[in-house]
């Protein structure tokens, strides 16, 4: 046992011991330079001359304000709200029905049906997105809610189904059973039995769908035209184009964008890295 | 309960219906084949219904746009006047114009920045990381590097615009340590706009990588390392004989996700390059955003994306199976 350490040279030792700290403090440096960058950026007074690392003098948190009235970012965030609170819940509630079929029911050709919702996977937006705006104008559903929740409904439903029926796999076997013997209904097994010991699957999979409906850039981009009435990203995109020049407002709606989902990110931060994590384990 | 005797297979449990009911109304007669046939085929007819909800949302905003796409790309089609039947002209046009050549090509080179890069860098940040397992500030660490993974790629795009402006800290930092001679408007260079955007793409996936590495050797056994340094294993040695090999599953999920994200790189680039200087960054996505909703080329960007799909099925599928074979 005494081998393995009295043989390595001291130096090696010395380099074993701090590699690692200095690894990760890089690592963490290299992720976190840019967003200080960005943020002295945003306290920066508007139309000075920048320079990438520099401070402020004082604090011109009207950055701020100007994004969230003049640039219209108050309006923006709130249809990204508005239409987190469509997705999340709905996609939520469909993919948990489907897994919990898909895992404990008996479905007529339920692997088929599995593996045609695992298809959607590899379907890229881009794949999806041109007769998404032709079709959706066609019935009147471009720049509408609606429209654009339904096309992400659709776009997340694979992972969620995918993600559920793993988590309804998982369930002790005998626990369904036992509620079956009881006389509960396949849906009361799922309400009464299931699903108050699924909190944690639930949470994640609704944290995970809200980080990619608030993220989600081209399908808002083009199902909704109208700029004013665009997702926050999408308004974002196309203030770039606007007011590219203006760094420290630009900067400030960076972050105004960027905050919501950090929050909820560090706020349910082991969901969503689990979830990423294992959810990418694909069956 | 009366029930609790039931054999398994008994018809009372068909009477299971997505609505309020607690217990249907025909539990009670049990006595014959043919009730508990129809029984069966009840409850498997109302186990469909629960998939229902998915589905259709799924067929009619996913599939049969898909589906739409691939027919969409047999034809001329300026999305205004009438579309005219081409056959599979648009995907010969594919093959034969420089400009979305080119796009392809920038999509290869970005797996090297997306993928191989980040899988590179991940591996060996794991690899010196688990040593210390478990230690103080792990949990601190791990959300840092996932940070990258939740921003808007839209905002990372302004965030290294910022970064590679010419008056941004990587030419600050390259003139503080008197390399000023090198600094560059990165992301309007014909050389180094593509590597630039590349670089990008490896700070947001580094760190994904680099934890699921590391989820991956907490599941390793660490007597399989004891054992080795037993036999005079060196780190190196115990890095390339025991961790790479045993992370081969995580391997494989990063390699699918990064090769998705470098494959659809379309939000980055939009912000960042919007393709240019030029056509020096043009991938797929921004060919076919400009070709369908600025350009009037609705059948050749449907081509387009037909074969983005096609290519990115095929590239998941071979690392699965890649990743499923024994060593």
């Amino acid at each position: 046992m005494t081998s393995v350490t009295s043989v390595t040279s001291p130096a090696r030792a010395v380099a074993g011991r701090f590699a690692a700290p200095v690894v990760l403090a890089v690592f963490m440096a290299v992720v976190l330079v840019p967003f200080a960058s960005l943020l002295l950026a945003a306290l920066q007074p508007a139309g000075a001359p920048l320079t990438g690392f520099a401070l402020p003098d004082g604090l011109h948190l009207e950055n701020f304000s100007r994004a969230w009235s003049a640039a219209g970012f108050g309006t923006l965030l709130r249809s990204s709200v508005v239409i987190a609170v469509c997705v999340v819940p709905a996609a939520v509630v469909c993919a948990t029905l489907a897994g919990y079929a898909l895992a404990t029911l008996d479905v007529p050709g339920r692997g088929r049906f599995y593996a045609y919702l695992l298809l959607g996977l590899s379907i890229p937006t881009e794949g999806t997105v041109i007769p998404l705006y032709y079709d959706l104008r066609a019935v009147g559903l471009t720049n509408t809610v609606p429209g654009l929740a339904l096309a992400e409904i659709g776009a997340f439903m694979p992972f969620g189904v995918f993600w559920m029926r793993a988590h309804f796999a998982t369930m002790p076997r005998s626990l369904i059973e036992a509620a079956r013997l009881d006389g509960a209904s396949s849906w009361a097994t799922l309400w009464r039995i299931l699903l108050p010991s699924s909190r944690p699957a639930v949470t994640t999979l609704g944290v995970l769908y809200f980080v990619w409906s608030w993220n989600q850039f081209l399908l808002p981009l083009i199902l909704i035209q109208d700029p004013s009435r665009r997702t926050a990203p999408a308004g974002l995109g196309f203030f770039t184009g606007q007011f590219g020049v203006d760094v420290p407002l630009l900067a400030a709606a960076t972050l105004i964008v960027i905050a919501p989902v950090v929050l909820v990110y560090l706020f349910f931060q082991r969901h969503f890295i689990s979830g990423v994590l294992s959810g990418a384990l694909k069956g | 309960m009366t029930t609790a005797h039931r054999r398994p297979a008994d018809p009372a449990r068909a009477s299971a219906a997505p609505g309020p009911t607690k217990r249907g109304p025909d539990r009670a007669p049990s006595d014959g084949r043919r009730t508990a046939r129809s029984g069966h085929r009840r409850r498997r007819a109302v186990a469909s219904l629960y998939l229902l909800p998915a589905l259709l949302p799924y067929t009619l905003f996913a599939v049969l746009p898909a589906l739409h796409t691939a027919y969409l790309s047999l034809f001329d089609w300026d999305g205004v006047t009438l579309p005219s039947f081409v056959g599979l002209d648009n995907y010969r046009r594919i093959a034969d114009d420089p400009q979305l050549r080119a796009a392809a090509w920038h999509a290869g080179a970005l797996i090297l920045f997306f993928s191989v890069l980040p899988i590179c860098v991940g591996l060996v940040a794991a690899a010196i990381v688990s040593r210390r397992a478990g230690r103080r500030g792990t949990g601190l660490v791990r959300t840092v590097l996932f940070l990258p993974q939740v921003v808007p790629l839209v905002a990372v795009g302004i965030l290294w615009r910022w970064v590679y402006a010419e008056d941004g800290i990587l030419n600050q930092a390259l003139r503080a340590v008197g390399l000023g001679g090198l600094a560059d408007a990165w992301l309007g260079s014909f050389t180094w706009a593509l590597p630039a955007v590349g670089l990008i793409g490896t700070w947001v996936v580094s760190g994904l990588c680099m934890v699921l590495f590391l989820s991956g050797t907490q599941r390793i056994d660490q007597e399989i390392y004891e054992a080795a340094r037993m036999d005079g294993a060196g780190p190196v040695r115990e890095f390339v004989s025991i961790t790479v090999p045993l992370l081969r599953p995580e391997f494989a999920v990063a390699l699918s996700i990064t090769v998705i994200a470098a494959l659809s790189s379309f939000d980055l680039i939009y912000i960042t390059t919007g393709g240019g200087p030029g056509n020096s960054t043009v991938v797929p996505g921004i060919l076919i955003y400009r070709l369908a909703f600025g350009g009037g080329g609705v059948g050749v960007a449907s081509a387009l994306a037909v074969v983005l799909t096609a290519v990115i099925s095929v590239a998941v599928l071979v690392i699965n199976r890649l990743s499923r074979e024994a060593p």
